[in-house]
């Protein structure tokens, strides 16, 4: 297809390892963390760390949505369901997430339970046209990209007095949980994460723009390169963090240019502003509560509002006793240092949310092999000084 | 969950504010409310069936040129 072959050509690769094995400084490291799910399983199925010289690492990032929904959200969302019995629309990545005792959306709907997986807002409000007498609750998750489309859909709800409609609102945001993941103080029992610069989300930043990021860069002095999902883009961009860092800079650059600009799409940011505004505070999975890190719809959409029109209990509920998702969100441990990767967790039976995910890096790890080379892509945090 | 595909606008339906695009074989039908000014023959990038923006051809070869450059030199990209 067009914008993707040219983008995976094996002659470019080879190019481009070339110059980053002669580029990269072999006396210091580069860790870059990869923000976004979506480059974590690039960087997996192409094989790209192979590609890379031993002192050039990717550390994982938390940019995939269904792995930093705390537990809690997902019960309430249960409750949606059993509690009020609405029919409950949403994005198939939510669906094998799990829940509290042991439960997730799926086995909900296997004992019932009315939840249907949608591909697009649109879906739901036909579900709700087509079903006038229910209460229809489109579960929205998502960061900046996935943001826009929920706000059409709400603003097409109130346009048409859709009355049986609601979102059920849990979009985050990128720049916040990369300043979190900067902040975090170091917790017992895990080494300090540490980070030299980042690989800026794809399609996140064709929404934002790649002007959002400048204040990062410029109040932690860490590069940022917006990258594009595909093996080259990855490959290109880690090539101008590592030439960043040689020269001493740290600035926001856009590798994904055919795509992204500085401003973003103006016109979903500004339906995105009409219709949401920011949470005070969110919990993140691994983060724990994240100030100004979350959307909540404003007041003028009350009416649409889910957590308004039903009783919505905050419910706080904890990971399963043994997971690593929190640390392995955070970049500071690895998949293979959680007792569960491959024992009693994998892509069948996950008892955390990133073995759900293709995005999530418990997942990435044993789909293509890693969990073989337990010392490989370990040898950033313990290696060279 | 960020996953988003670059596709070709064969139709458009003003009326609706849809499009219908090519996706390699394949055609859908895709909301045009967050992108203006799209035409027959575009690029854009869809996700969960929305256009998000249009793909620039011109930076798209742009890129593709830093590829082959960077084997040449570790000034092109500045």
């Amino acid at each position: 297809m067009k914008y993707i072959d040219e983008f995976r050509q094996r002659d470019l690769a080879e190019t481009l390892a070339a110059a980053i094995d002669r580029e990269a400084d072999h006396r210091r490291h580069y860790r870059i963390m990869e923000f976004c799910g979506g480059h974590t399983h690039a960087i997996f199925r192409y094989g790209v760390q192979d590609l890379m010289p031993a002192n050039v690492r990717f550390i994982h990032g938390p940019g995939c949505p269904v792995c930093v929904l705390p537990i809690g959200r997902i019960d309430s969302a249960i409750a949606l369901v059993e509690v009020h019995g609405v029919i409950l629309c949403t994005y198939g990545d939510m669906l094998r997430v799990p829940a509290s005792d042991r439960r997730s959306l799926l086995k909900v709907k296997a004992e019932g339970g009315d939840v249907r997986m949608v591909y697009s807002t649109q879906d739901a409000l036909k579900i709700a046209r087509d079903n006038p007498g229910r209460q229809v609750v489109f579960f929205a998750i998502g960061f900046e990209t996935t943001t826009p489309p929920t706000a059409v859909a709400l603003q097409q709800a109130q346009a048409e007095g859709l009355q049986n409609f609601s979102v059920f609102c849990n979009h985050v945001l990128t720049p916040a949980a990369m300043r979190a993941i900067l902040d975090a103080p170091q917790r017992a029992g895990e080494a300090a994460l540490a980070i030299d610069g980042f690989l800026g989300p794809s399609h996140v930043s064709t929404i934002i723009g790649s002007h959002a990021y400048a204040p990062l860069a410029r109040r932690y002095g860490k590069p940022v390169v917006i990258a594009g999902f595909e093996p080259l883009d990855v490959m290109q961009s880690a090539l101008m963090v590592i030439r960043q860092l040689n020269e001493g800079r740290c600035e926001v650059e856009n590798e994904y240019s055919r795509v992204v600009t500085a401003e973003g799409n103006r016109k979903a940011q500004a339906r995105v502003a009409e219709v949401f505004e920011l949470r005070p505070t969110f919990e993140w999975r691994g983060l724990g509560l994240v100030a100004d890190s979350a959307l909540r719809i404003r007041p003028e959409y009350a009416n649409l509002d889910a957590e308004q029109r039903f009783e919505v209990a905050a419910i706080s509920a904890s990971d399963v006793k043994g997971c690593e998702c929190p640390s392995i969100l955070r970049g500071v441990k690895r998949p293979v240092d959680c007792k569960l990767f491959g024992t009693v967790c994998s892509p069948e039976n996950p008892m955390g949310s990133c073995m759900v995910s293709s995005e999530g890096a418990c997942a990435a790890y044993w789909s293509y092999g890693r969990f073989r080379q337990p010392d490989d892509a370990g040898a950033v945090q313990e290696g060279v000084a | 969950m960020c996953l988003a595909l670059p596709a070709k606008i064969i139709a458009i339906d003003a009326a609706t504010d849809m499009a219908t695009v090519a996706l390699g074989e394949v055609n859908k039908e895709v909301s045009l409310a967050l992108i203006d000014d799209a035409q027959v023959d575009d690029f854009v990038l869809i996700h969960v069936g929305y256009a998000l923006n249009k793909i620039s051809q011109e930076e798209a070869e742009k890129t593709l040129r830093l590829f082959a450059e960077a084997g040449l030199s570790g000034e092109m990209t500045r």
